[in-house]
């Protein structure tokens, strides 16, 4: 029922995790005692049919509601929260956006014009600073998002479906640079990467934790040896695609 | 494209603004001349001919009524009225949607209460204000307001309470809490919401500031009001007709102001349906 947060490297624990919606006959299971433990500088991917509790089991670790049984310890400085829609505020540019998160943390504005120029950089879209949402593609507000959430200084990042709605080589390319963002950040950052895609997580993951429907349990973990950098069409990766997907497939037809 | 090469290279973009504005101008243009029209066929027809002038003897009067003082004089009486009578609105509604959406056994109370207070005709208040301020500038403010702040508190509550969930998420989640929450999130997420309702408080302050000053004759204070009635008792028409053009003209001042303001904030947002 609490949620610990102190200083040591970022990690993330879930231990016998239960959510429960509403009372009575009308209440709905989202989380089954869930046990997970992501270890610091890890990216574990989280994967399973619609209706297991994804973005439930982030709203927990992120804080944003309470778990109705068991216990989630966040050892971290900041968690940052990224959804499958960019969530970006309309009336701020891209880099007023970015600037926000920074001025949220206490940063003077220096500082602030300095770190978001940094940022917007770092996701590749310098010189689109100055345009509001509205003006930007689909995979550029997805990039102001991603330079948003690294702004609050996170070293955990739980992202919900971040590349959902992006077409394949978009989301290809923002595969790359989340690569090269953690490089950046020295392997010190925690990703907790939720998706429905087997292959992103096989691409991007390395562990893969398979979660079953209804109400969602951990149904299988598989790690991921695949050196980097990795290729969504390599090989190596459709391969353990598929098993996971197999075992995916007997998951949902068991439920 | 074929239009730009035929174009000359220079003065293109002078032209272009002209033809612009053309476009903009002459259905307004057309319709005033249809309305002209018509009126004038009516006069001509001898409809009510004693009581009701044509359109010429009307712009006459119009133009002498602009060329004398007074005319001027209660448009800065009746502009500075509206102007004041709204300011006060926009505050007291501002103040009173701000805490019905803070303070839930506010809203209990009196979140109904706005609703029904909006649907009454101003005009209704006048008795109650003549009584409790006596005829005076104050009882048309406070029909004014009456008027006019339900709307503007009602805008402000409606853009509160549809602050999109999700930003409100991604606003916690970036740490911002309480004071800056509603600084840098929930204000700016409902200001559409909330101009929309000064716009249509703007319009009520205005219908009951007419209604005041038509019932409500403080001495020796001309107003558009004021002239009204007085045309009213001598049966000026001419006069009156004026002065009610005069009318239209500031309600439509009005409307172009705050479809700027509108507009601007649309395409900020890219809510604008121009894309």
């Amino acid at each position: 029922m609490t949620q610990v947060i102190t200083t040591a490297p970022a990690s993330v624990r879930l231990a016998g995790v239960s959510k429960v919606y509403g009372r009575g006959p009308a209440a709905v299971q989202a989380l089954d005692s869930v046990s997970l433990d992501v270890s610091p500088g890890e990216f574990c991917c989280l994967i399973g049919a619609s209706g297991c509790g994804k973005s439930t089991l982030l709203s927990l670790v992120a804080g944003l509601e309470q778990p109705s049984e068991g216990e989630i310890s966040v050892t971290s400085r900041q968690v940052a929260l990224m959804f499958q829609e960019p969530a970006l505020f309309p009336w701020l540019t891209a880099v007023g956006n970015v600037e926000l998160a920074l001025r949220a943390r206490g940063m003077n504005k220096t500082d602030r014009k300095r770190r978001a120029a940094e940022l917007l950089e770092l996701v590749h879209l310098r010189g689109f600073g100055a345009k509001r949402p509205h003006e930007l593609s689909g995979g550029m507000r997805q990039r102001v998002a991603l330079a948003r959430a690294l702004a609050q200084d996170a070293d955990v990042l739980l992202m919900d479906e971040p590349f959902g709605a992006l077409d394949a080589m978009t989301r290809d390319r923002l595969h790359d640079e989340l690569d090269r963002i953690r490089d950046v950040a020295d392997r010190q950052l925690t990703v907790l990467f939720v998706t429905h895609n087997v292959r992103e997580a096989v691409r991007l993951g390395d562990r893969v934790v398979l979660l079953s429907s209804h109400p969602g349990r951990v149904a299988g973990e598989f790690a991921v040896p695949i050196p980097r950098p990795r290729r969504i069409d390599s090989t190596p990766v459709a391969e353990l695609a598929a098993t996971i997907t197999d075992r995916l497939r007997q998951e949902m037809t068991v439920a | 494209m074929i239009g730009t090469l035929e174009r000359p290279v220079q003065g293109g973009k002078s032209r272009e603004r002209t033809a612009k504005l053309w476009a903009a101008a002459w259905p307004k243009l057309l319709a005033i001349a249809l309305v002209l029209a018509i009126w004038q066929l009516i006069h001509l027809s001898g409809w009510k001919k004693l009581v009701l002038p044509g359109p010429s003897a009307t712009l006459a009067n119009l133009w002498d009524q602009l060329r004398a003082g007074l005319l001027w004089h209660a448009v800065g009486t009746t502009v500075q009225r509206a102007l004041v009578g709204f300011a006060m609105a926009v505050l007291i509604g501002s103040v009173v949607g701000a805490l019905v959406t803070q303070i839930r056994p506010v809203r209990e109370a009196v979140g109904s209460l706005i609703t029904g207070l909006q649907t009454m005709p101003s005009l209704v208040w006048i008795p109650f204000a003549i009584v409790l301020f006596g005829i005076n500038d104050s009882a048309i403010y406070f029909v004014v307001v009456m008027g006019a702040a339900p709307s503007i508190a009602n805008g402000l509550i409606t853009g509160i309470d549809y602050t999109p969930p999700l930003l409100l998420r991604a606003g916690k989640m970036m740490g911002l809490r309480r004071v800056s929450l509603y600084r840098f999130l929930i204000l700016p997420a409902s200001l559409p919401s909330y101009v929309a309702g000064l716009r249509q408080g703007w319009a009520f302050a205005w219908r009951s500031l007419m209604a005041g000053e038509l019932l409500v004759i403080v001495a020796n204070e001309p107003s558009l009001g004021v002239l009204l009635n007085t045309f009213q008792e001598q049966t000026d028409m001419p006069s009156v007709i004026a002065v009610m053009i005069v009318l239209l003209v500031l309600g439509m001042i009005a409307h172009v102001l705050f479809e700027a303001a509108d507009r601007a904030i649309r395409r900020r947002r890219g809510l604008d349906l121009q894309v």
